[in-house]
C-alpha cells in the first residue's frame, strides 16, 4: 500500500504511516481511502488482536489535514463530505473491539491529533519535538475530525475549549497531566511500549482515571451548568478578538451541540461548520497568510550562506536581550555586549525570566534553560569578537553612535564578519557609509518583544553582498523568525508603512479628535493596540526621529508629516518610558505586571499640541478606520511600486506579523484585493480630495484598477 | 623542564575566578554546579579560546551535591562547551584544584590533550544534610517489607538521635578530629603563639585589601550575576580592611576550648566559589594565538600520617619538588601558599627553616630554607580571600602567575596542605 505499511508481530498489527514523497504525513483523500480498507481488513483478520498507528517520518506523527489539497479548486460541499468520511473512519476505529493504540513521536496536530483521539490509547514520546494541538482556529477553521467532540469528553470542557480556541500546542508532560495521553515514554522505546500496552489492554481493559476535579466534573455534567461555561467562553472570545472571527464561536457551538445532543449530532455540526467557515473571507486570508509565513521560513536567496556559529549583540536592552535569547535558544553562541556589568545583568535577567517561565510551563527543563543560558556570554569589551560571524547592533538610534560601534567592530572582528543593524528607521546605507567593507553591512530589524514577534525584516542596500543577505536570512530562520527581505530606504518597509498610519491618527487629533476614541476604533477593527497607544509604547522620541527620517520622502509627494511628535519630544514627552505621553502611566506601568492591568487615563495636557481645544469630538468610527487603514495600505503599495518589497506576499506578512495588521484581512495587499483595486482607488481619491495629497494613490493601484488586475488572484 | 624530550611543555594561559563569597552569603541559593559554570564561561571569555578548541575539563570539588556527582561534566555542558568535551571531577580535599591542574598538565605533556580547562568549585552553602546511617539502613530495608506489620520492625531499636539530620563537619575520618582541633594541637607543638597567628591573619587581610584597591585582584576575578535578581557580585566579600589586632585578640578560641589559640579570626572561613585556569600545549598555544602567562615547570605531592602531621603537607612537598626540579628555595621569586589557618602556615614555615626537621623528617643535611615574608602571598591569602575547598588551588596558581609578571620574577612556587595529611607544590616559570 502506498501510504501505510503494516507489519504483524505476535497478533499485533503495526501500521506505519508513511506518505510518499513528503517529509511529514498529511491527511488527504488517498490516505483515508487506504486506511478504510486497511481497518476493515485488519478487523476481519483473526490473527490480529490489536492495532498500533505509528509514523515512519522523522519527528512527525501526522501534521494535520493536507490544507493545500483541501483548498485547491474546492467545490461546494466537498469539505463537509470529507469531514463526514473522515469521521466515519474515525468512528469505525473507535468502535473496533480490538484495542487501537496511537504511538506518537513528533507533531500530532489538527487531524493528526483527531486520529489519535479516536484511538483507545495514546502513548507519546518525551521529546521537545512531540507536540499535540488543534490549531485549526488559527486558520479560521474548526477541528472537523471529531476534535470538538472527543477532546472535551477526554480532558474536560474547560481544557478542551482552551486548546481549541487558542490553537496552542501541548507538550508531553502537560498532555499526560491533563489526561490527553495515557503514557509518556522515550523515543527509542515508543514501539515496544505501544506493543506492551496493547498486550496490557488485551488482558485487562483500561479504566481511565478521571483527571478532572470534582468541582469541574459537577460543573460539566449538566446542560445548565455547562451553559455557564459556554457563556464564559463566548464572552472570552468576544473580549479577545471581538466579533472579527467566526471560527471560535462555531467551535463552541459544535461542542455545545454535541454535549447536548450526542456525538453523532456534534460530528454533523462539525462537518457543516467546516464547510461554512471555509467560505468565510477570514479563513481564506488566514490560510493564505499561513502559506506565506511558511514560505518566509525558507531562505529564498540562492547564494550559499556563511556558517554562523557565534553572533554578537551590542546593547543588552530589551531588544538586545531578546535577540540574544532567540539566538541562544536556537543553538547559537552569543556574545552580549554592553558598557557595564549592571546593564548586562539586566539583559541576562530578561533572558532568564523568559526561559524560567518556559520551565514552569514544562516546555523546557531546568537544565535545558541552563544550557541555553550557558551559550549566552555577557561581555563588556570586544576581546572575544574575533569569534563573531555576525554582530547585531541594538544600541540607541543615533547615527554617530552606530558609526562608532561599527568601526570598533571592524577593528575587533574577523574580516568576514557581518555587521547588522537593528535600527527601525535609519537607512542602512547611511550606517554603511562609515564602513570599511560596506558590502558586509545589512539591516536586521526585529520587533519587540523579540521572543514573541515572529517577523524579521532583513534590509539590503545596493552594496550588500549576496552572501551577506543569505547569511542574515538564514540566521533569522534559525532564530525561528519568518523573514522578509526588503530594500533599503527611509523606514524600510514596516516602519515606512506604519508611520503614515500613525501620522493620520495625529491629523485626526489635530481635527479635534479624541485619543481613546481613535485607539478604540482601531482596536475594534482588529489591531492589537491602538495607534496612539502604540506611539506611547514605541516612544515619542522614536516617533519624532522616524518622522524626520521620512520627511524627505513625503515631501516628494507634496505633504508634510504632522510635527506634533517633534514638538512634544522637545518639551520632554517620551511616551510610556518616562511616563509622559498621550496617556498617564502608573508607577508599575514599566513593569511586566503593570501592562494591561489598569485602564490608563488620557493625559489631556497633550492636547495642547493639537488644535489646543480641550473639548474634543468623536469622529465617525468608520471614517477613522478608513483613513488610517487606507494610509497604511497605500504606503504598502508605494513600497511595492518602488521595489522596497519583493512581492505582495512579503508585504502582507510584514504588516501582519510586524505591525499587527488584522490577520483576518490578510494584510494590505489581500485587503486591496478584497476591496478590489478600483474601490481602493476610489477611496483614496475621495480622501485625497478631502484631506490633501497625502492620500495620493500609489500608481500601481491606479494601474491595477484600470487593468482590473489583483495582487493574488 | 620536561623529564625527557618527548614530553611537551604545558602553558598556563590565564586563570579566572568568580568572587569568593562567605558561605550562606550571596551564593547561598546556588549549587557548586552553578558556580563552576560561571567560572568556566568567564575563563573561556577571558582567554578568548573557542569552546570548540577545548579537549578536556577537570574540576576539583570536595563536598559534592549528589545530584551533580560529576559536577565538572554538568557544569561544562551548561557553560556553553560542546557536548563532545569530556569532563571529570577530582576530589583531593583542599588540593582538589591542584590535582585538577596537574592532571591537565599531564594530559597536555603526554599529548593526550592540547587544551584543558582545570579548576575547582565548592559550595559550602549547599552541603548534603543527610539522614543518619541507622535510619537510612531501615529506609532501604523497608522497601522490601511485604506486610504492614513489618513496619513495626522499623522503629525497633531506633534511637531518637538517629532521626536527627546529620550535618557533615570538616573532620578527619581516620582520626575523628576536626581540622581546627588538629591545627590547634600543631600550633602548640611547634610553639606558634596566638599573637603570631593573629599578626599573620591581620597582614593577610591588609595585603588582600591593598590588592583589591590597587586592582591587582580584579585581574583574576570575573563578576558573577545571580538569578533570579541578577545583582552583580564583583568582589570577594571576606576581606576585612578594618580588621585590627585588638579585634582579633578579643575573639574566643574556636576549636579547642578554653585554652586553644585558633579563632575564627586566624582561620579561613567557609567559602563558596569557583576558579578555573586554561592549560595548553606550547605548540598549540602558538597555533591558536594564545599568549601564555607561565609555564608549568614541575610539581610534587606528599602524604604523611594523618594522626601526626595532618597539615604539614608543604613542609614535605616543597623539598620534594625542589629536589626533583634541581632548584633551591632562593631561586624562587614568588611564593603563594594556601592559608588554611595562620598557625598552619607558620608551622610549615618553621619546619622548612628547621635543620632539625630537615634531618629528622626529610633526611637532609640542611634546612630547606627561610621563606622571605615579603615574597609570600603579597596579594593576601585564603584567610582573607576565602577558601572554597575545591577551587583554592586554581586561585593560587593564577595569582602566582600574575605576580610573576607584575613582580618581574622567574619562578613561582605554589604550596598547599590538604586533609589526609597530603601536600602539593607546583612550580611555575615565567614565559
Amino acid at each position: 500500500m502506498a501510504y501505510t505499511q503494516t507489519e504483524k508481530d505476535n497478533g499485533i498489527a503495526v501500521i506505519w504511516l508513511d506518505q510518499p514523497g513528503e517529509s511529514v504525513n498529511k491527511l488527504g483523500v488517498e490516505m483515508v481511502d487506504e486506511a478504510e480498507a486497511l481497518v476493515e481488513w485488519l478487523d476481519k483478520d483473526p490473527e490480529v488482536k490489536a492495532l498500533i498507528f505509528i509514523s515512519k517520518k522523522v519527528d512527525n506523527f501526522i501534521a494535520g489535514a493536507d490544507l493545500e489539497a483541501m483548498i485547491a479548486d474546492r467545490k461546494p460541499g466537498v469539505l463537509q463530505e470529507m469531514s463526514r468520511r473522515g469521521n466515519r473512519l474515525l468512528n469505525r476505529i473507535e468502535s473496533l473491539e480490538k484495542p487501537v493504540i496511537a504511538a506518537i513521536h513528533g507533531a500530532a496536530l489538527g487531524g493528526g491529533l483527531e486520529v489519535a483521539l479516536a484511538c483507545h490509547y495514546r502513548i507519546v514520546t518525551e521529546s521537545p519535538k512531540t507536540m499535540l494541538g488543534l490549531p485549526e482556529v488559527k486558520l479560521g477553521l474548526l477541528p472537523a475530525g471529531g476534535g470538538t467532540q472527543r477532546l472535551p469528553r477526554l480532558v474536560g470542557l474547560q481544557k478542551a475549549l482552551d486548546l481549541m480556541l487558542t490553537g496552542k500546542n501541548v507538550y508531553p508532560r502537560q498532555a499526560l497531566e491533563m489526561g490527553l495521553v495515557d503514557e509518556v515514554t522515550h523515543p527509542y522505546a515508543l514501539l515496544d511500549a505501544a506493543k506492551a500496552s496493547a498486550n496490557k489492554l488485551l488482558n485487562t481493559p483500561r479504566k481511565r482515571q478521571r483527571k478532572k476535579s470534582l468541582a469541574n466534573l459537577a460543573l460539566e455534567s449538566t446542560s445548565l451548568t455547562r451553559g455557564f461555561i459556554f457563556k464564559k467562553a463566548r464572552e472570552m472570545v468576544e473580549k479577545t478578538s471581538g466579533n472579527k472571527y467566526p471560527a471560535p464561536y462555531k467551535i463552541i457551538d459544535c461542542v455545545e451541540h454535541g454535549m447536548d445532543n450526542g456525538i453523532a449530532a456534534g460530528l454533523e455540526a462539525e462537518a457543516a461548520g467546516l464547510e461554512n467557515l471555509a467560505d468565510t473571507p477570514q479563513a481564506r486570508e488566514l490560510i493564505g497568510l499561513f502559506f506565506g509565513i511558511n514560505k518566509a521560513k525558507k531562505n529564498p536567496l540562492k547564494t550559499q550562506p556563511l556558517a554562523v556559529e557565534t553572533i554578537a549583540v551590542l546593547g543588552a536592552g530589551l531588544m538586545g536581550a531578546g535577540i540574544a535569547n532567540v539566538s541562544a535558544a536556537n543553538g547559537l553562541r552569543v556574545l552580549l555586549k554592553d558598557v557595564n556589568h549592571e546593564n548586562l545583568a539586566q539583559g541576562k535577567k530578561h533572558v532568564w525570566q523568559h526561559l524560567s517561565r518556559k520551565v514552569n510551563k514544562g516546555a523546557l527543563s531546568a537544565f535545558e534553560r541552563d544550557e541555553i543560558f550557558g551559550r549566552l556570554n555577557g561581555v563588556v569589551d570586544y576581546n572575544t569578537f574575533s569569534h563573531a560571524n555576525i554582530v547585531i547592533e541594538a544600541v540607541f538610534e543615533d547615527l554617530n553612535l552606530k558609526h562608532r560601534v561599527l568601526r570598533e567592530c571592524e577593528q575587533a572582528c574577523d574580516a568576514k564578519f557581518i555587521f547588522a543593524s537593528n535600527t527601525s528607521a535609519i537607512p542602512i546605507s547611511e550606517i554603511a557609509a562609515a564602513a570599511e567593507r560596506p558590502a558586509q553591512v545589512i539591516g536586521m530589524h526585529y520587533f519587540s518583544p523579540v521572543e514573541k514577534m515572529p517577523l524579521l525584516e532583513v534590509v539590503v542596500t545596493s552594496q550588500t553582498a549576496d552572501w551577506v543577505a543569505a547569511t542574515a536570512v538564514e540566521t533569522g530562520i534559525q532564530q525561528g523568525k519568518s523573514v522578509i527581505v526588503v530594500k533599503d530606504g527611509p523606514g524600510f518597509y514596516t516602519t515606512r508603512v506604519l508611520a503614515p498610519m500613525l501620522n493620520e491618527a495625529l491629523e485626526i487629533l489635530e481635527e479635534n479628535g479624541e485619543v481613546r476614541h481613535i485607539d478604540n476604533a482601531m482596536k475594534q477593527f482588529g489591531f492589537p493596540v491602538g495607534p496612539i497607544t502604540l506611539i506611547d509604547e514605541v516612544g515619542i522620541d522614536v516617533g519624532a526621529h522616524v518622522s524626520k527620517i521620512l520627511s524627505k520622502l513625503v515631501a516628494g509627494r507634496g505633504y508634510k508629516s504632522h510635527d506634533a511628535m517633534i514638538r512634544m519630544f522637545s518639551e520632554g514627552y517620551q511616551g510610556r518610558k518616562n511616563g509622559m505621553g498621550f496617556y498617564h502611566y502608573h508607577d508599575d506601568a514599566n513593569t511586566l505586571r503593570g501592562i494591561g492591568k489598569k485602564k490608563k487615563e488620557v493625559n489631556r495636557t497633550a492636547y495642547k499640541f493639537f488644535s489646543g481645544k480641550t473639548r474634543r469630538e468623536r469622529h465617525e468610527v468608520s471614517e477613522i478606520r478608513t483613513r488610517l487603514v487606507m494610509m497604511m495600505v497605500n504606503e504598502a503599495a508605494w513600497c511595492l511600486q518602488e521595489n522596497i518589497i519583493r512581492s505582495p506576499g512579503d508585504g502582507d506578512i510584514g504588516a501582519v506579523l510586524g505591525l499587527g495588521f488584522p490577520p483576518f484581512l490578510g494584510g494590505p495587499f489581500r485587503y486591496i484585493d478584497r476591496l478590489t483595486p478600483s474601490v481602493a482607488l476610489a477611496n483614496l481619491e475621495r480622501l485625497a480630495d478631502a484631506h490633501g495629497p497625502r492620500f495620493q494613490p500609489a500608481p500601481i493601484i491606479r494601474d491595477f484598477a484600470r487593468d482590473k488586475k489583483s495582487f493574488y488572484r | 623542564m620536561p623529564e625527557n624530550n618527548v614530553l611537551r611543555n604545558a602553558l598556563l594561559i590565564d586563570g579566572i575566578r568568580i568572587p569568593f563569597q562567605r558561605a550562606g552569603g550571596s551564593y547561598k541559593s546556588l549549587m557548586a554546579y552553578d558556580l563552576a559554570r560561571m567560572a568556566i564561561q568567564a575563563l573561556v571569555n577571558a582567554t578568548r579560546i573557542s569552546p570548540n578548541a577545548v579537549d578536556w575539563v577537570i574540576m576539583g570539588n570536595v563536598v559534592p551535591n549528589i545530584a551533580t556527582s560529576n559536577v565538572a561534566r554538568d557544569a561544562a555542558l551548561a557553560a556553553g562547551l560542546p557536548k563532545q568535551v569530556p569532563a571529570a571531577t577530582v576530589s583531593l580535599a583542599c588540593i582538589s584544584a591542584n590535582k585538577a591542574i596537574t592532571n591537565a598538565v599531564d594530559l597536555v605533556r603526554s599529548g593526550q590533550a592540547d587544551v584543558v580547562i582545570a579548576g575547582g568549585t565548592e559550595s559550602l552553602s549547599d552541603i548534603p544534610i543527610g539522614l543518619r546511617k541507622p535510619f537510612r539502613m531501615r529506609l532501604l530495608e523497608a522497601q522490601k517489607y511485604r506486610s504492614k506489620f513489618s513496619y513495626l520492625k522499623f522503629f525497633r531499636g531506633l534511637k531518637f538521635r538517629d532521626l536527627l539530620p546529620e550535618i557533615p563537619e570538616i573532620a578527619e575520618f581516620s582520626t575523628g578530629r576536626t581540622m581546627g582541633e588538629d591545627c590547634d594541637m600543631m600550633a602548640s607543638r611547634f610553639g606558634v603563639s596566638r599573637e603570631a597567628q593573629d599578626a599573620y591573619a591581620l597582614q593577610s587581610h591588609q595585603k588582600a585589601a591593598a590588592a583589591l584597591k590597587n586592582g591587582a585582584l580584579a585581574k583574576e576575578v570575573a563578576p558573577a550575576t545571580i538569578p533570579p535578581g541578577f545583582q552583580v557580585i564583583d568582589q570577594d566579600d571576606g576581606i576585612r580592611e578594618d580588621s585590627n589586632r585588638e579585634k582579633l585578640q578579643a575573639l574566643k578560641p574556636a576549636f579547642v576550648k578554653p585554652y586553644g589559640t585558633l579563632t575564627a579570626g586566624n582561620s579561613s572561613f567557609l567559602t563558596d566559589g569557583a576558579a578555573a585556569v586554561l592549560i595548553v600545549a606550547e605548540s598549540v598555544a602558538e597555533r591558536l594565538n594564545l599568549q601564555a602567562k607561565a609555564r608549568i615547570h614541575s610539581y610534587a605531592y606528599s602524604a604523611q600520617d594523618p594522626a601526626e602531621e595532618l597539615l604539614l603537607g608543604p613542609a614535605y612537598a616543597i623539598p620534594k619538588l625542589l629536589d626533583k626540579s634541581r632548584t633551591a628555595l632562593t631561586d624562587i621569586d614568588v611564593f603563594e601558599f594556601h592559608e588554611a589557618f595562620a598557625a598552619q602556615v607558620l608551622a610549615n614555615l618553621k619546619c622548612l627553616a628547621s635543620l632539625n626537621f630537615a634531618r629528622k623528617n626529610l633526611g637532609r643535611d640542611a634546612a630547606v630554607g627561610e621563606i622571605p615574608m615579603e615574597k609570600l602571598n603579597r596579594w593576601g591569602g585564603s584567610l582573607a580571600i576565602g577558601h572554597p575547598f575545591g577551587a583554592t588551588g586554581a586561585r593560587l596558581v593564577t595569582t602566582a602567575a600574575n605576580r610573576l609578571i607584575q613582580e618581574d620574577g622567574e619562578l613561582a612556587l605554589v604550596a598547599s596542605c590538604a586533609a589526609g595529611a597530603m601536600g602539593n607544590a607546583i612550580m611555575l616559570e615565567r614565559v
